[in-house]
């Protein structure tokens, strides 16, 4: 199969082979003496109190070392909504406080930790405790709840131009989109390993996008400096945001170490990964769009309600995309949130911006049929000069090339002008096409670089690589910034002892990191510059900027010096220097920085059963310049992935008479499996942003997804005249009614 | 509360361990709470297995309700056989059982007594790697890397038992091997490119 259009092949990815041998540890895989196993025990109801934690035979059971719970838990300093004063405490922790009282707040929250010297062992004794509550009404069911505005929070409102434009449109679509729950589903369970030395020095093995970042909330959980925590992760296996804070298995482990002084374990199970661990929130939104006879918008109206819990608000940036990704002069949005006795949710990959996407994206291909107009003709119409929003310049914008190289790649002149009208092997054929776009941004990162007097150059930071290729990418720039062999360079992560990095999330990690990177790779240059004019014969008379470093060696002219030798003569075993990068915002750069993306789509759908094949996708960006060629495609290859996951098959389900969630496994919660998949072909524009940071590159996790599921959904609606707005797509949506 | 009661011996308990497996595997939030008179938690019993690993053969005493999986990571430290689900559902944990693809959470280690496991780590041949994992480098068939261990293993059988005669017979053939990071098109060329190949695995 063709890899990838116009990129050569590539590079591997640095850590495969570790990755292919099992050699890769994860969070739950580092090898500890002594340690103990800590199981979560989950309330069977969804609001009300704990009565009584009967724990007769667990605690009797072999084995068993602690059962902790509301009834013994240590007084936690985190935990503590004011300070000794009496003043409120600056430093609670944010969210739930496990087993810190004995409230339920959600059916399957964790009311005890049992913990014992085998994982058997704690299983075991984790079926014994008999949990008397009391219960109270208690409510799930969003679109039931949603209908009562009393029991919504306003989370801002948005307007530009005429507030009654929409009225006044000559064409106008309008529709409510509704998405379910979904659930990051990484492979690997969240896992959190806790060694304390001591009262007040903690290690902790933790599954986290974010070392530094997990380090302070641990930190500020048992009030002990920053310096007496080290977190270590060396690889994530999958978080798609999940793991963008530490949840209850964090705090829980730790507590429980540090009562039993013994390290301890905590593994989420799969069905406790359901709802322990964040999930994209349901959302209804409701979309109006007016335009004039030929086509230019004249008004966006889009309103959005998504979930939260009730101890804990989430907001996302849902209605965000509709007020600058196209050309619009009247634009209204407003965000509520609607608490329910529920977990609380989180950021998943392309997060709200995926959601708001999938309704905006869908009503514009609404339009395009009733202005009779193609839907990239409509888009290209509609194209905006500058962002709307901030009216700022774009820093980079190349949607356009995506348009043409997406068309010509899925074939867009095959696709039927009128839906249903088209078969192809007894199927029902229809072509679709979305756009996705993300704020791309850069923030705070240190990076440190040692150049060892062998040659090897490594960089360090503490941040942690979920898949992305993070590493791969860093090592590329530095490879390419000091012309060194790849080989030659290491990129150490995972360890908040690191100079710090930046969570990784919300793509920003190439940016961020990767300035870093250059900064330290030109501070470097220049200290080998002037190293070869002081203790190089060749060089002294040489100007620096006429010394270059190439394939590990300082050069000029004809004149080569391995680095090796410049540092024997230096008489240095090392050059170390740690470089910061400040971070940057859109304001400050006066332009406005995004990444985009264009999916294009080609379905066949069988006329009787409804059966949906994605018969062939073509995924395109504009992500600036491509670091990493190989790791970025399979980034975009993911995000396809992830987006056939939302559009046509993942939905958690609540029993909302319990409260309980009813699918919380892999053969109840449907993820894209091998057969799922379509031929993908990826493309990027590959054009450096000249504005956001010196290596030109944007951010690539979120657009990757952002706008599949109305791709996906507009090709269904070319492929069959049936337009659903509720995801996932199913059969029975498109009219299916069984045998 | 018989099926925590240990009485007669292992052959009884060989009978009972059916049910208490599937009891010890489910996962406890779907458990529903127990009557709790008269439960007496008696010590799960041991037992000594011996199996060969990787070409070394192992003893062990174990406790009866390790299932391979956690038998595999948490005792003898071969943690690149992965737990995503511990259910059987998806294929993270697969290990070849005496040459036949198996899901490792599914089995006790018991139950493997005297048989012949082969786990991720004993693919390669010293820096040398197998045909698919080098297929898997190079096609990055990968990206946290977590579901790849299970990928690989399964990739095998898959060419081994001849069903990776097509893209599509290799989709449904690996159909329980589930990537949440979407490396699905990447390790289906990889298998694809290692039959082609004709190389043995």
């Amino acid at each position: 199969m063709k890899k990838n259009i116009g990129i050569e092949n590539d590079s591997p990815r640095v850590d495969a082979v570790e990755k292919v041998t099992g050699r890769a540890k994860y969070a739950a895989e580092h090898r500890i003496d002594n340690i103990a196993y800590g199981i979560f025990v989950c309330s069977t109801i969804a609001k009300g109190t704990i009565l009584s934690i009967e724990e007769g035979p667990a605690r009797a059971a072999e084995g068993v070392l602690d059962i902790i719970s509301y009834k013994n838990c240590p007084s936690t300093p985190g935990y503590e909504p004011l300070l000794a004063d009496g003043s409120k405490n600056p430093k609670q922790w944010w969210g739930l406080k496990v087993l810190h009282d004995n409230i339920v707040r959600f059916y399957g929250q964790p009311v005890a930790l049992v913990v014992a010297d085998s994982l058997e062992n704690a299983n075991g004794a984790a079926q014994l405790l008999n949990i008397q509550y009391q219960s109270e009404a208690f409510e799930t069911d969003f679109n039931s709840a949603r209908k009562d505005a009393a029991k919504l929070k306003t989370s801002g409102n948005y307007s530009r131009g005429k507030a009654n434009a929409i009225e006044e449109a000559v064409v106008k679509v309008e529709g409510e989109y509704t998405i379910p729950v979904e659930v990051h589903s990484p492979m690997e369970l969240q896992a959190t390993i806790a060694v304390w030395e001591g009262d007040d020095k903690l290690t902790v093995y933790d599954k986290t996008q974010g070392p530094k970042s997990m380090q302070g909330t641990l930190a500020r959980l048992f009030a002990i400096p920053d310096k007496n925590v080290r977190v270590i992760v060396n690889y994530v296996g999958g978080a798609f945001g999940n793991a963008l804070r530490g949840w209850h298995n964090v705090p829980a482990a730790c507590i429980a170490a540090k009562k039993l002084k013994r390290p301890v374990k905590v593994v989420l199970t799969r069905p406790q990964m359901f709802n322990l661990t964040g999930y994209r929130p349901q959302s209804w939104q409701e979309i109006k769009m007016g335009a004039s006879a030929d086509g230019k918008f004249t008004s966006i109206v889009h309103n959005a309600i998504s979930m939260t819990a009730r101890y804990e608000d989430f907001r996302e940036g849902i209605v965000n995309a509709s007020r600058f990704l196209y050309a619009c002069d009247s634009v209204q949005t407003s965000y509520k949130l609607l608490p329910l006795d529920v977990s609380a949710p989180t950021w998943m990959r392309g997060p709200g911006e995926a959601t708001g996407c999938f309704a905006l994206e869908s009503s514009i291909d609404d339009l395009a049929y009733q202005l009779k107009i193609d839907p990239v003709a409509l888009r290209l119409k509609n194209f905006p000069e500058v962002n709307p929003e901030s009216k700022l310049p774009w820093s980079s914008n190349y949607l356009r090339d995506c348009y043409e190289k997406g068309k010509e790649l899925i074939g867009w002149s095959n696709r039927p002008q009128v839906p249903g009208s088209k078969k192809e092997e007894g199927m029902l054929v229809g072509y679709g096409m979305a756009n996705g776009v993300f704020g791309a941004s850069r923030g705070q990162a240190s990076v440190r670089a040692i150049l060892q007097d062998n040659g090897m150059l490594i960089l360090q930071s503490a941040v942690s690589d979920m898949g992305p290729g993070t590493t791969t990418a860093m090592i590329k720039i530095a490879a390419e910034n000091l012309q060194w062999p790849l080989e030659k360079i290491k990129f150490t992560l995972g360890d908040s002892d690191l100079p710090p990095g930046p969570t990784q999330g919300g793509s920003t990690t190439t940016s961020t990191l990767g300035t870093a990177v250059h900064l330290v790779c030109e501070a470097l240059k220049k200290s080998l510059q002037e190293l070869a004019q002081m203790h190089l014969e060749d060089f002294k008379n040489v100007e620096i900027k006429n010394i270059e470093i190439k394939n590990a060696s300082i050069v000029s002219g004809d004149i080569n010096v391995a680095i090796t030798e410049l540092m024997k003569k230096a008489q240095k075993s090392s050059i170390e220097i740690t470089k910061d990068s400040q971070g940057t915002n859109a304001q400050e750069l006066k332009h406005a920085t995004n990444s985009f993306s264009c999916h294009f789509v080609k379905v066949h759908v069988h006329p009787k059963t409804m059966e949906i094949k994605i018969k062939e996708v073509v995924t395109t960006a504009d992500a600036g310049k491509i670091i990493s060629e190989n790791t970025a495609r399979s980034q975009m290859l993911g995000g396809v992935v992830g987006g056939i996951g939302m559009a046509l098959k993942e939905e958690l389900k609540f029993d909302h008479s319990t409260g309980q969630i009813i699918n919380a496994s892999f053969a109840g919660y449907r993820v894209p499996l091998h057969t799922d998949i379509p031929k993908t072909t990826v493309w990027f524009v590959n054009k450096p942003d000249p504005i956001i940071n010196p290596i030109g590159a944007k951010g690539l996790g979120e657009i990757a997804l952002i706008g599949l599921a109305a791709a996906i959904s507009n090709a269904i609606y070319n492929a069959t005249g049936k337009r659903v707005r509720d995801l996932p797509i199913t059969p029975e949506k498109l009219g299916y009614k069984g045998k | 509360m018989e099926k925590f009661c240990y009485q007669n011996g292992r052959r009884d308990f060989l009978r009972k361990s059916g049910t208490l497996a599937a009891f010890y595997l489910a996962p406890t939030m779907l458990v529903k709470a127990l009557p709790l008179e008269n439960v007496i938690p008696v010590p799960a019993p041991k037992e000594k297995i011996k199996l060969i690993v990787n070409g070394v053969e192992r003893s062990a005493e174990i406790d009866s309700r390790t299932t391979l999986l956690d038998f595999l990571r948490e005792q003898l430290g071969l943690t690149g056989t992965k737990k995503g689900c511990a259910m059987g559902q998806c294929g993270a944990c697969i290990v070849h059982i005496d040459g036949k693809r198996m899901n490792s959470c599914l089995s006790l280690a018991l139950f493997n007594n005297g048989k012949t496991v082969t786990t991720i780590e004993g693919l390669a041949k010293g820096d040398e790697l197998h045909p698919l994992q080098e297929a898997f480098v190079e096609n990055d068939a990968m990206q946290c890397g977590y579901c790849t261990p299970g990928q690989i293993m399964s990739g095998i059988a898959c060419i081994r038992e001849k069903k990776a005669g097509s893209r599509e017979e290799i989709q449904r053939y690996m159909a329980g091997n589930i990537c949440r990071c979407g490396a699905y098109q990447n390790i289906v060329d990889a298998i694809a490119s290692v039959q082609a190949s004709g190389k043995s695995v």
